[in-house]
């Protein structure tokens, strides 16, 4: 008895002359584009109740979406909170991110900030005191604020950019840096402009990405 | 369905309440006289109470009929206050049972389907089916108990973090911490679930919040402000998509199971038919259209028909309606439909180029959109010979399996003589492997919602729970018909009790092989043929298992039984089993491998 079915084997049988890639765009060259990742900041507008965050740090987890920081506080409104994640994803994860979190039902609006958006992040930088005007120094040149000394540690505190506070702990680093505690970046959209707008299903759906371009997502 | 009033079963609960034992010695008389008056006076519904009334009267509020659950010490307030209720609640014998009976009477009437379970194992016992229907797309609510929140967060006895578990298997869930507010989160949870593109919501109840006093009567059911949902689809989009469709040389239909719950089958029918372009469904989208007409190229995906994955592999204009683009579809994404521009229609934004870019991405309602794209439409594509090349392909293709008299049946035989031997209407559900293929390649479905399957999670034992709850849901003229495999039923056979019980008719056909047929079947194709943890070598006599529990048991071993035991078990009032001994041998064809070729199908195991 046969077993199986009749019918052109595979090798018999015309075969289609495109292609798509990984993320499903058929190749073309006109559409063709490498989606490298890129770091970026999204901030979303949520309802402040219980259990908003876990559902947001879950989804980034469950989908594998990389994430760098994720930063949560209460906005002007008393029932609303404003996250700001900042990820490295290629073009179309940055997509998939911002979609889904619009998905979820307690968040509100959900946008992705312009590469110029104003943003921040606040570390405390715990240091070896053995050279008191040496670390000084350091401090002063990076807009530190000592919150805290005792006769063998400094402590300070740096609001900057990213980039700005990355310095420092690296410029701290010849005396001894014993503990770091960082917030992760908050964000605003700058002048008038809202930081997280809603926009209706089909401007998230078709919402270009940001042209690709090599950009430190950073300011100062 | 027998006429008993819904009661109280008695709690399965170590938890040693007072209550527990005065509901379940409360005396049934009592219970039907007070029943009878509230049928006859028609009277105004009785003030709220308590937070469990409060839920009671928002499941009321929202038409449901039916509920599906097992008591517990945490839920029993909501199950004393659905005592004293119109709704029937159907008492299942595992709370899995529970969910997947909701989640088909959810597939087939559309509404959510309601599922009840106490806290702790109650609720993760229900895990399974929720994530069932939240893969599916399909409607319903999950209401669980939960310890009083004066002990949530100290280990109690049956605590679970419930909403924590089901999080990433909901559409949406909530803790109900406040009496006044409970009944409205049940509203919105019922809302929800049907709502834009459906799913599971859950609303876990604390004993607390269900036992306390309040007058406050439920909201209507409504979703929340932040959540919206677009019915009509960019005009500038649609009009560039007709014109990509008026110009295509080999355009076709992707119909998924969105068409379904967005009650779009009839117009895209009408829009296939009068434009003539070929259909393809996804599994979910069974029923969509009709299988028996010439356009319909069937299911497919990895065991879809060969003729479908021609059609999807070499069409250029493929207008998806409610896919989600699944990988079982898809196959590998790189030859995934290489040629064809994608009209892609979805209610959910986050589909949109999720899986496979839409060049044309339309978002709204299915039915709302398929009749924009056919008012923007001015002339039919031109399609002439890709329509021949389509039906070449189906008959290039064929399904026509080989079923000689003198060897092993051949399932597929079987499939189509229940086909045969039971009304176009009929609903059939499934488990899931080798069975469930078989039933989706060899029966011909013709009208949605007569399918009723596990699709994306892909869940054993799904069908005869789903039976039950789909009999529920369907009128009372159509036959339900249970495929089940052996190692599929095994897994929930225990719900027959409640069939018996409940005496719904409803005709399981066990498909017994003896195996783990699925897996068994990729063992012999790409580990070698070690049938590790898959040959069960000896399985239960399931005619006599079923006469156990009060059901028909039937068996069939030849071809020549095949038409006289159906008949047979089709014409038993009640619950029936047939256990079906099929060719253990049996493979299920075409089939693309894991990430392979739709267009590189094999029709036979040397060409894997």
């Amino acid at each position: 008895m046969r077993r199986g079915l009749e019918g052109p084997a595979p090798e018999e049988r015309p075969t289609p002359a495109g292609r798509r890639n990984e993320q499903g765009i058929r190749i073309d060259p006109e559409v063709e584009a490498t989606h490298e990742p890129r770091r970026t900041v999204i901030s979303a507008l949520v309802e402040h109740e219980p259990g908003v965050l876990s559902d947001v740090s879950g989804l980034f987890s469950r989908r594998q979406f990389n994430i760098e920081s994720l930063t949560v506080g209460p906005t002007t409104n008393d029932d609303r909170a404003r996250i700001t994640v900042v990820v490295e994803e290629p073009d179309p994860g940055i997509d998939q991110i911002k979609k889904q979190l619009r998905k979820l039902v307690p968040v509100i609006s959900v946008r992705e900030l312009e590469p110029d958006a104003m943003q921040r992040e606040l570390a405390l930088i715990k240091v070896d005191a053995d050279d008191p005007a040496q670390v000084n120094a350091v401090a002063d040149m990076y807009d530190a604020t000592t919150v805290d000394s005792s006769p063998e540690t400094a402590t300070f505190e740096i609001t900057g950019a990213r980039q700005k506070i990355e310095a420092a702990i690296e410029t701290f680093g010849q005396f001894g840096v014993r503990e770091i505690s960082r917030t992760g970046t908050t964000a605003l959209a700058r002048g008038t402009e809202e930081t997280a707008a809603a926009l209706s299903a089909t401007e998230s759906a078709t919402e270009q990405t940001k042209t690709q371009q090599e950009y430190p997502a950073d300011d100062d | 369905m027998s006429e008993r009033a819904a009661k109280v079963t008695p709690a399965d609960t170590d938890e040693q309440h007072d209550e527990q034992i005065t509901d379940s010695a409360a005396p049934d008389a009592a219970q039907e006289v007070d029943g009878d008056a509230d049928a006859d006076g028609e009277s105004e519904p009785t003030p709220v109470t308590t937070g469990a009334e409060s839920v009671v009267r928002a499941l009321e509020n929202a038409g449901v009929e039916y509920a599906f659950g097992v008591q517990g010490g945490a839920i029993m307030p909501v199950y004393d206050a659905l005592y004293d209720s119109e709704i029937y609640h159907v008492t299942m014998a595992h709370e899995q049972g529970a969910s997947h009976a909701a989640d088909a009477y959810g597939v087939v009437s559309g509404e959510p389907g309601v599922c009840l379970a106490t806290s702790g194992p109650g609720a993760t016992n229900l895990v399974t089916g929720i994530a069932d229907a939240d893969m599916d797309s399909d409607p319903m609510i999950a209401l669980t108990g939960q310890v009083p929140t004066a002990f949530v967060g100290n280990d109690a006895f049956q605590e679970t973090d419930t909403t924590g578990v089901t999080t990433p298997v909901t559409k949406d869930n909530t803790f109900a911490s406040d009496p006044d507010r409970v009944g409205t989160d049940v509203s919105e949870a019922f809302a929800l679930a049907r709502e834009g593109r459906p799913g599971p919501t859950l609303v876990d109840l604390p004993k607390d919040v269900t036992k306390s006093e309040t007058d406050r009567e439920p909201d209507e059911p409504t979703v929340p402000d932040t959540y919206e949902v677009q019915e009509r689809a960019d005009e500038e989009i649609v009009e560039a998509a007709a014109e990509r469709i008026e110009t295509s040389e080999r355009p076709a239909m992707l119909l998924g199971g969105g068409v379904i719950k967005g009650e779009a089958s009839e117009a895209c029918r009408e829009f296939a038919i009068e434009h003539e372009i070929p259909v393809i469904t996804t599994m979910p989208g069974i029923g969509s259209f009709p299988e028996d007409h010439e356009l319909s190229m069937e299911m497919a995906g990895m065991h879809g028909t060969g003729y479908a994955n021609m059609a999807i592999t070499h069409c250029d204009t493929m207008i998806a309606v409610g896919t989600r683009f699944d990988d079982r579809l898809t196959g590998g994404i790189e030859t995934f439909a290489p040629d064809a521009e994608i009209i892609h229609v979805d209610i959910d934004p986050a589909e949109i180029s999720k899986n496979i870019h839409a060049d044309y991405p339309l978002i709204g309602d299915a039915e709302t959109v398929v009749q924009q794209l056919q008012e923007a439409i001015e002339n039919s594509p031109q399609a002439k010979k890709w329509r021949a090349q389509c039906q070449q392909w189906k008959s290039d293709y064929s399904m026509a399996y080989d079923a000689p008299e003198d060897e092993p049946l051949q399932p597929q035989f079987v499939v189509e003589a229940l086909d045969e031997a039971t009304d176009d209407d009929t609903i059939v559900t499934t488990g899931v492997g080798q069975h469930q293929m078989w039933a989706c390649q060899y029966w011909t479905y013709t009208e949605p919602r007569t399918w009723v399957s596990s699709h994306g999670l892909g869940t054993m034992g799904y069908g005869l729970p789903a039976a039950i709850g789909a009999r529920l849901a369907a009128d009372d003229d159509q036959d339900v018909v249970c495929f089940d495999g052996d190692g599929s039923f095994l897994m929930t056979l225990q719900e027959l009790s409640v069939a018996v019980r409940e005496n719904l008719d409803i005709t399981v056909a066990v498909l017994n092989n003896e195996y783990i047929g699925m897996v068994r079947q990729w063992q012999d194709a790409f580990f070698e043929g070690r049938h590790s943890a898959s040959d069960y070598g000896w399985m239960p006599e399931f005619d006599k298992l079923a006469e156990a529990f009060g059901a028909a048991g039937f068996r069939i071993d030849d071809y020549d039984e095949v038409a006289d035991t159906i008949d047979e078990a089709l014409a038993y009032d009640g619950p029936s089993v047939i256990d079906v001994h099929i060719d253990p041998q049996a493979n299920v064809y075409p089939m693309v491998p894991s990430g392979g070729d739709n267009g590189q199908f094999a029709l036979t195991e040397d060409q894997l």
